[in-house]
């Protein structure tokens, strides 16, 4: 589940904010602020993505890097967020 | 020997961290440095520049995000005797690679997270060396480790030549059309708008400003200079796009200044109307760049109840040219105030002369202040740099509309290219703006002219709602027909999910109108 969810982000991330298909160019623990490739605009794409793809509600309060800044620390965000849900 | 006065930016520096040396001059992310610190970077950040084969008057680029390094790296260009040349970390390759070709850089300092974007660029510019901060060992080919450059460098001052005349910095002014112009500063300029800005906001060494603007913007650069300057502390993020931290990272640091544009007091409105914001310790507040709305004021005094508003005009050819004092923020919240301290503020018409109190008139700024002209470009800066009140003297023309009060305070009309002229009318974009933003749903306008076969100009108005709020085409033009004459009232009205910005985050009317102008629905 976890490397799947990580595919749909990193995919996600390289057609709409890298524009490009060389998998290389992103790690799944590289920081997208630290690589200059995310703007305010970039983190609002990618929590509309994540909030359709995955059935999640982001808050406000959740917006963080820890949360959001990375492949590895989106699908961990998310996983818990799913658990939660199934928790509620 | 420590200069008395100082001449060279860079003495700033060394006044400082003689004066207070344990104090922190930095903090960003987790990292705090001294004035200390920063000093012996910049020592020995000059030391390997000289050693790189760079003279007084060549150019080194730093091409870094909001670091501590990045603001170190300005004193340690200086120290060397070079110009320092900042670029925005957001710049494409291409425009990269412009920058460096048309300023000669002879050194790029850069990161080794933007080596996507620097690598393409050098490999353009043979003669380019590139130095780069880097975690790990393995750097692309032609790429020397800034880290290990520094290790064995002294920590003393390097033999300065440099004289109060010599360039200090090319800025590059970000580029809605064409390419970028470098704007010359020298030594002289700079510490001189350096000294006028920290004498009327008052800064002081217990200060703790915060910025989230980028270094190689003027007003970002300044809140640094200014630190440096009265030896107070800077507290730099990156950006904006974390709200939150930003937010907390404030609170925490307990900031006395903080550095904004109209976007970041919209965004904070927004935020502020969910949950509410309050910053108690910020006692300077400071609005360039952009005309702050007066429908923002309310709300931002009750996000920072202890802060002095200043509302401040400026243009890179410059820096800054007019302050509004404080106390009359909400008496004159149409005005930019005054000319700054040591300068001189003149309205002249098409005939270079003065018009009278009340009339508007192109404004012209006077001081030493100014910029030297634009990099390599003598026409373009014929255009704005025009023969002043003295022989030898020149004045900028800031391409700006002004009216002014009795007070001799000043008021922002229009750009002069940009006032529309409809139905034979003169169309002030700024105030159609103002009557848009009296709606609570407006997060931002921005309106313009375009070609019309009836009018000679149509006037337009692309409007973002605020998130989750219910805006109309109707409700624009309803206000505006409340509040405008006709011939005012937008024929069209665009409303988009979000406006386009420059790079350095402005609104920028030109760049809309490339964007957007085909979106309208036009009969």
């Amino acid at each position: 589940m976890n490397v799947t969810m990580k595919k749909i982000i990193r995919h996600y991330i390289m057609e709409n904010l890298l524009f490009t298909e060389d998998e290389s160019i992103l790690q799944d623990s590289d920081s997208f602020l630290d690589g200059g490739i995310i703007d305010s605009t970039g983190v609002m794409e990618i929590i509309l993505f994540i909030e359709e793809t995955f059935g999640i509600k982001v808050n406000d309060d959740e917006m963080l890097p820890a949360n959001l800044d990375s492949v590895d620390n989106l699908a961990a965000f998310i996983q818990r967020k799913q658990a939660q849900a199934v928790a509620a | 020997m420590m200069p008395v006065i100082p001449r060279l930016l860079q003495d700033t520096l060394l006044a400082t961290a003689a004066r207070y040396p344990d104090h922190t001059a930095l903090v960003v992310d987790d990292v705090r440095v001294s004035y200390r610190e920063v000093t012996d970077y910049a020592y020995r950040l000059a030391h390997a520049l000289r050693a790189s084969g760079v003279c007084r008057g060549d150019r080194v680029a730093i091409f870094m995000d909001n670091t501590w390094q990045c603001a170190a790296s300005i004193y340690g260009v200086l120290l060397a005797g070079g110009v320092f040349v900042l670029i925005n970390a957001q710049t494409k390759p291409d425009k990269l690679a412009f920058i460096l070709s048309d300023s000669d850089a002879r050194v790029l300092l850069s990161e080794q997270n933007l080596a996507r974007v620097f690598c393409p660029a050098a490999e353009q510019l043979p003669t380019l060396r590139v130095l780069c901060l880097s975690k790990s060992k393995a750097l692309p080919d032609g790429v020397e480790n800034l880290d290990n450059a520094l290790t064995h460098m002294p920590t003393t001052l390097p033999p300065q030549s440099a004289i109060t005349m010599d360039l200090a910095a090319l800025i590059y002014t970000s580029g809605t059309t064409g390419f970028p112009k470098g704007v010359m500063h020298t030594h002289q300029s700079l510490l001189f708008v350096l000294n006028s800005i920290t004498e009327y906001l008052g800064f002081s060494q217990h200060d703790r400003l915060f910025s989230a603007l980028p270094l190689n913007f003027g007003y970002g650069l300044f809140q640094w200079l200014s630190a440096v300057r009265v030896g107070a502390t800077l507290v730099l993020e990156r950006s904006f796009i974390y709200p939150m931290q930003v937010f907390k990272r404030m609170n925490d640091e307990a900031v006395t200044s903080f550095a904004s544009v109209p976007t970041i007091f919209a965004m904070m409105l927004a935020h502020d109307a969910k949950q509410q914001l309050n910053f108690p310790s910020v006692r300077i507040l400071t609005n360039a760049a952009a005309m702050l709305p007066v429908e923002f004021i309310a709300g931002i005094r009750r996000i920072f109840p202890q802060a002095s508003l200043y509302k401040m005009y400026g243009q890179t050819e410059c820096i800054r040219s007019a302050y509004l004092n404080p106390a009359l923020a909400e008496i004159k919240p149409h005005s930019v105030g005054c000319a700054i301290p040591g300068t001189e503020l003149l309205l002249l018409d098409e005939n270079r002369q003065a018009v009278a109190t009340g009339e508007v008139g192109t404004l012209y700024v006077r001081g030493p202040h100014l910029m030297r002209g634009y990099w390599k470009q003598p026409e373009k800066t014929a255009e704005v740099l025009v023969p002043g009140l003295l022989p030898g003297e020149f004045m900028l023309k800031s391409g700006d509309l002004f009216r002014r009060d009795a007070d001799g305070d000043f008021y922002f009309v229009a750009r002069s290219d940009e006032i529309i002229k409809s139905r034979g009318e003169k169309v002030s974009p700024t105030e159609v703006e103002n009557a848009i933003y009296s709606l609570s749903s407006v997060q931002e306008v921005v309106v313009a002219g375009i070609p019309d076969p009836l009018l000679g100009e149509a006037v337009c108005a692309f409007v973002a709602a605020r998130e989750g709020e219910n805006l109309s085409v109707q409700q624009i033009k309803h206000i505006c027909n409340e509040r405008l004459e006709n011939y005012m009232v937008p024929k069209h009205v665009l409303l988009l999910p979000e406006l386009p910005r420059t790079i350095n985050g402005k609104l920028s009317r030109k760049l809309i109108m490339e964007q957007c102008v085909t979106l309208l629905p036009l009969e």
